[in-house]
């Protein structure tokens, strides 16, 4: 077998052994589903007539429904960003069990440990990504472009959760015990998602967290599946990022895979547990 | 697949590897010929399982070479991988995953196709007992019952050589019988065994050879039999029935041993290293019972690799441990 081949079957190998833990712990899939249809309801409640009319401009028709589809292509991002947090602490439980060591000692590809936890990690995102779906049907967000737009826009979702997921875990190798893989997989997470156009249009963010809003790859990401999904109020964005959203958070993606990639397996030959 | 075979299964040489100020190795060198078994002996933060980590390719030396199975662990690990199987001294089994699915994902990391990997993954459930609970998940398994399943880990592609680290620590007897077997069987098929242990009597009983570390240095190497010898002789250990009659047992014993009896009033015990064995017995018994005394327990022993720790390092193997 190849290197190129053994890479993808170790790779196979070991993502069916993540999503087997999974399985053994459905009661973390709860948790992991849960929070984010919580994001939805307080946002969409909470906060939706105030920032709504923000998003429309004004405060005539309903400001709390148009902020509610306004929410859901963030909320879908913001979710599956956070995922990247399990890649975190899936690698950084096993250093500390002993089974990074176990793969070390095997003739197998490294950097198919490390695609074998993105893969499984992204498998999550999907099933999170169809429990959001319904959850977002709910409250009265829409799909008002075509199907084929509404694909686009999942398939760049799913692209950022994948390259973020190699982020977490460069941080999960660096990460000493869970508990420290913990917090680090999850404190850089709040600033790059809200300061965004997730939540609250970017144009009102104020001046130096506007400029990092604007050029954030997540606010791309955000700008791409919303235009996809149809879900834009007002007039549309300047500025060369949201002009060209899509192109954008794609080299984004690309940019932070390479980057991260060979860095995570660097670490990951490096890594020893004493 | 199968390298040609060596008559050497695993050599190192000069291996050294500091940790900050403090120096794990300092120069070890060792040689298992091919289906020997090398019990690799000291206190805890010896070194022992830094040479293990070394040899298994899960750790750079700082300097020295290392070979096993043919391939240098620095220049071709993989080929280091393939050929060795690694059982560690805390259970590294996916407590998630079942018996079965444990040993299946560790075939087709070693690259077998899927029947192959359930096959031998059955097979090898049959052989550690574990076949009844083979489709539990290892969560619910025993401390024992994750050693046999980590064990069985470390022989799914039939490796040429087995690297053990401390495989019965924290084991019941029962267990450490049970692991003791599996190694018997691996000699029998050929297989070259490096065992790390701190007990002696396991390095005694399973090991060919014998090297001693400490403090990251080999102190001694050989067999059971050589190391007892630099101690030379035989102990006369006897019990009398009254503590008052120790002195006198002593001045017997000083009579006829080749070195200062010691006693030990709580068990009243006194024991001395005699050169001349059961003629010396023979003798302190004769003139005991010239004293009127009587002993309530009396034998002679080799020494054991107790012992040998002892002379060699001027503490006992246990000792070190806190």
């Amino acid at each position: 077998m190849n290197t190129a081949t053994k890479v993808f079957s170790d790779g196979g190998v070991v993502t069916w052994r993540n999503l087997m833990n999974v399985r053994r712990n459905p009661e973390w899939l709860i948790g992991a589903t849960l929070m984010p249809i919580m994001f939805v309801l307080l946002f969409a409640y909470v906060f939706g007539e105030s920032i709504g009319m923000a998003v429309t401009g004004s405060a005539e028709g309903d400001a709390g429904a148009a902020y509610r589809e306004f929410l859901i292509a963030g909320i879908f991002a913001q979710t599956v960003a956070f995922n990247s947090s399990y890649t975190v602490i899936g690698f950084a439980s096993d250093l500390q069990k002993g089974i990074i060591d176990r793969f070390r000692s095997l003739p197998m590809s490294r950097l198919s440990v490390i695609l074998g936890r993105t893969t499984a990690d992204q498998a999550l995102s999907v099933i999170v990504l169809v429990v959001m779906t319904l959850a977002g049907l709910l409250v009265g967000w829409r799909i008002n472009g075509t199907l084929g737009e509404a694909a686009l826009a999942y398939l760049v979702i799913l692209l950022f959760a994948f390259a973020l997921s190699w982020v977490g875990a460069f941080i999960g190798l660096l990460a000493r015990s869970v508990e420290v893989a913990n917090s680090a997989g999850l404190i850089w997470m709040f600033p790059l998602t809200f300061v965004s156009s997730a939540f609250v249009p970017q144009e009102t963010l104020p001046g130096v967290l506007g400029t990092v809003a604007e050029w954030n790859p997540f606010t791309a990401v955000v700008n791409t599946a919303r235009e996809l999904f149809g879900n834009t109020h007002g007039p549309a964005l300047t500025g060369w990022p949201a002009e060209n959203a899509p192109l954008y958070a794609v080299l984004s993606c690309i940019a932070i895979i390479a980057i991260f990639a060979p860095l995570s397996a660097a670490r990951y030959r490096k890594v020893a547990t004493q | 697949m199968t390298p040609p075979q060596q008559p050497v299964a695993v050599r190192a040489a000069g291996l050294t590897k500091s940790f900050g100020k403090t120096r794990a190795l300092d120069g070890i060198d060792l040689e298992i010929p091919t289906g020997h078994v090398l019990g690799l002996l000291g206190p805890n933060g010896a070194g022992k399982t830094t040479t293990v980590r070394i040899l298994t390719t899960l750790l750079k030396p700082d300097s020295g070479t290392a070979e096993v199975a043919g391939h240098d662990v620095l220049a071709d690990p993989q080929a280091v991988r393939r050929s060795i199987g690694v059982s560690g001294q805390y259970a590294a089994v996916d407590e998630n995953l079942t018996g079965f699915e444990n040993l299946y994902m560790v075939a087709r990391l070693y690259g077998m196709n899927r029947a192959a990997a359930k096959e031998r993954a059955r097979e090898l459930l049959d052989r550690f007992r574990l076949t009844s609970d083979g489709d539990r998940p290892a969560k619910g398994y025993s401390g024992g019952m994750r050693r046999r399943l980590d064990l069985a880990g470390a022989l799914v592609a039939r490796p040429s050589v087995v690297v053990l680290d401390e495989p019965t620590t924290g084991l019941d007897p029962r267990g450490r019988m049970e692991t003791w077997d599996v190694v018997s069987n691996l000699v029998t098929d050929g297989t070259t065994v490096l065992l790390t242990t701190q007990y002696l009597e396991e390095a005694d009983y399973l090991a060919d050879s014998i090297v001693v570390i400490d403090s990251g240095k080999v102190i001694a190497r050989g067999t059971a039999d050589e190391l007892k010898a630099r101690v030379g002789g035989e102990r006369l250990e006897l019990v009398v029935p009254d503590a008052a009659e120790l002195p006198t047992a002593a001045e017997v014993l000083a009579e006829v041993g080749s070195g200062e009896p010691v006693t030990d009033p709580h068990t009243r015990k006194v024991e001395v290293l005699v050169d001349t064995g059961p003629k010396a017995l023979i003798e302190s018994l004769r003139r005991l019972d010239g004293h009127g005394i009587t002993p309530v327990d009396v034998g002679l022993h080799r020494p054991t690799l107790d012992d040998v720790f002892l002379a060699l390092t001027g503490h006992a193997a246990e000792e070190v441990q806190a």
